[in-house]
């Protein structure tokens, strides 16, 4: 009987020949992750056990990104117990503040995930790299403490839904539309527990980094896991960033799914999810007008510098609207630098926009940027539940780096065409 | 083999209903086990000996990711929770704080409150002595067995250490 991809992944981590969806396994795992947040309950765990000594010390990355740098004293504890534990084990992939940016943005760019690997972080977004052609997910602080222990985790193998897009994606249509428009269409629990794999000709239009934001949504949908198997385009990132040698898996055409979904994207519209769940999605047409006090561009969603580059296109020339601030935020401090190098941050400032360093920043409401009552924002994140950004009453909808950059732009949700066809108004 | 009365509840008992957020002030398993399913049974922790089972319906456990549910469990001395479903974190954390749980829809669905059972969990049959009917649930592995004995996931990781060296 035929296996997807997944299955054969997570079969060769476990020592056997294959896996049934539904069988529990002892997987060996290839990179252990955890945050600033997320890392000191794990290393208390290990504590308590008091295990002191690591599986081992170049497989466990520690990657400072929610509150960065330190937001309060709290904070800054937080990290100091991160920062000793990392130091004092010789961790080779801790990256500090100043040293790296969100994690699930960095891990891809430098190539410490590839093609195969069986990825264990302790963040709900772990299920960012399997855009790679991996299995990824996210665990809770005392199981990423027992893989920081032995490599290793315990795990149901999941079922696998398969998602096939036809046709080629219009002028404005990312993987950040392809995915709010499925989650619309499943629901947020459409995925519970879920593999989902996306397939089909419309992804081979997609960048590598347009399908980590697809992977990046699995979780908004309830998914365990995303994967998209690795390509060409694939291939290419990874050529020059590859830290591991890698092996591509590939799903039979007889593998078993429990559930198949198959649209044609041609023709399609951004997608933006309204207030207040990632799957209140609704064509952007639907949305165009409302109003909003902020807008936000950054997040592991998109954040990248291809995400910059949409940005600084549609922003150059015009200024951000009276009474709205724009937050930028470049997901890593190298893609910082890359859009500094490209003149992107100066495009940002020169329109009033602000730029911070690398971090979750506002996604989270944690600092950089969070929501007073009442407020509305329009965001490349991932999550707009209530609260999500700030004061329980602010409101978040989420939508493309294109469309959150037009609406910053006017000071409603608007569509990029509206800005880019008009005329450029001379910065003053 | 545990044996013991098998207490029922229906289908999406919440975190919070096995135990409320307004004792989360502790950890201690003996103290959570106190208020442990308080709301829906205020008798509960009174009336079960150890060994006794929670015998639920679907999604047993949705709701907050806390530990502090499974360990109000264990805390309480019950010997097994059986239910048609779990809810995924609360079925995770059961195992990594050493509470032995079994999904068996037909012996969940077909059993009444007070039934008596007889498990065996190697092999993961489950009979109702009361009713006189045998199931068969999904076995775990022997690794899972092992994380449950030792007493939940960090206590088997030690052990599993200490081995190796
Ligand atoms: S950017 Fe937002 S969603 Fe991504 S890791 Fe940070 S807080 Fe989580």
């Amino acid at each position: 009987m035929g296996q997807t991809a997944m299955q054969k992944i997570l079969a060769a981590h476990a020592g056997k020949t294959s896996v049934e969806p539904g069988e529990f396994i002892m997987a060996k795992a290839d990179l252990a992750m955890a945050n600033d947040v997320t890392a000191p309950i794990s290393i208390k765990a290990l504590e308590r056990a008091g295990i002191t000594k690591l599986w081992d010390k170049d497989r466990i990355a520690i990657v400072f990104s929610h509150f960065v740098p330190a937001k309060d004293i709290l904070s800054a504890a937080q990290a100091a117990v991160a920062r000793e534990f990392a130091l004092k084990y010789d961790l080779s992939l801790f990256f500090d503040e100043g040293r790296g940016g969100i994690e699930h943005s960095l891990l891809p760019e430098l190539g410490l995930v590839v093609p195969g690997d069986v990825v264990i972080g302790a963040d709900s977004h772990s299920c960012t790299y399997g855009g790679l052609g991996l299995f990824s997910t996210g665990v809770g602080s005392t199981d990423l403490a027992a893989v920081m222990a032995t490599g290793e985790i315990w795990l149901k193998v999941p079922e696998t839904m398969k998602f096939n897009y036809r046709g080629k994606p219009g002028p404005w249509v990312t993987g950040k539309d392809l995915i709010l428009f499925t989650i619309g269409q499943i629901t947020f629990d459409g995925a519970l527990y879920k593999n989902m794999e996306f397939t089909g000709p419309a992804l081979q239009h997609l960048s590598m980094e347009a399908r980590l934001t697809m992977t990046n949504m699995v979780i908004e949908a309830g998914g365990k896991s995303g994967f998209i198997e690795a390509d060409a385009v694939t291939e290419e990132y990874l050529k020059g960033r590859a830290k591991r040698p890698y092996q591509i898996y590939k799903s039979d055409p007889d593998a078993i799914y429990c559930a198949n979904y198959d649209w044609d994207i041609s023709g399609m519209e951004p997608q933006v999810a309204q207030p207040n769940l990632p799957d209140k999605v609704a064509g952007l047409s639907k949305v165009v007008g409302a109003k909003v006090h902020s807008a936000f561009l950054g997040s592991c969603t998109n954040g990248r510098i291809e995400d910059l580059r949409i940005a600084a296109d549609i922003l150059k020339g015009h200024k951000v609207a009276k009474g709205l601030r724009f937050m930028v935020i470049p997901a890593t401090q190298n893609v910082y630098r890359q859009a500094l190098k490209e003149g992107l941050i100066d495009i940002f400032m020169e329109a009033e926009a602000i730029v911070s360093a690398a971090t979750c920043g506002p996604c989270l409401g944690g600092h950089m940027g969070v929501l007073g009552p009442n407020e509305v924002c329009i965001s490349s994140s991932n999550r707009n539940f209530p609260g999500r950004m700030g004061h329980r009453d602010s409101q978040v909808y989420l939508a493309n780096p294109a469309v959150v950059t037009a609406s910053a732009i006017t000071g409603c949700i608007t569509h990029p065409d509206d800005i880019v066809g008009k005329p450029t108004i001379k910065a003053a | 083999m545990i044996h013991g009365t098998g207490y029922k509840f229906g289908d999406n008992v919440d975190t919070d209903q096995i135990i409320s957020a307004k004792y989360l002030v502790t950890t201690d398993p003996k103290e959570l086990a106190k208020y442990c399913m308080e709301s829906a049974d205020p008798d509960f922790s009174k009336k079960v000996k150890a060994g006794d089972m929670l015998v639920a319906g679907r999604n047993f456990g949705c709701g907050s990711s806390r530990e502090h549910a499974p360990l109000s469990i264990k805390g309480l001395g019950l010997g097994l929770v059986i239910a048609e479903s779990f809810a995924r974190i609360f079925f995770r954390n059961c195992i990594n704080i050493g509470m032995p749980i079994l999904e068996c829809p037909q012996a969940a669905r077909d059993a009444k409150d007070g039934d008596q059972f007889n498990v065996d969990l190697d092999q993961g049959i489950i009979k109702n002595v009361t009713q006189g009917k045998s199931y068969q649930a999904q076995p775990f592995p022997d690794f899972m067995q092992q994380i449950i004995s030792a007493g939940g996931l960090m206590p088997y990781v030690k052990k599993r250490l200490a081995v190796g060296n």
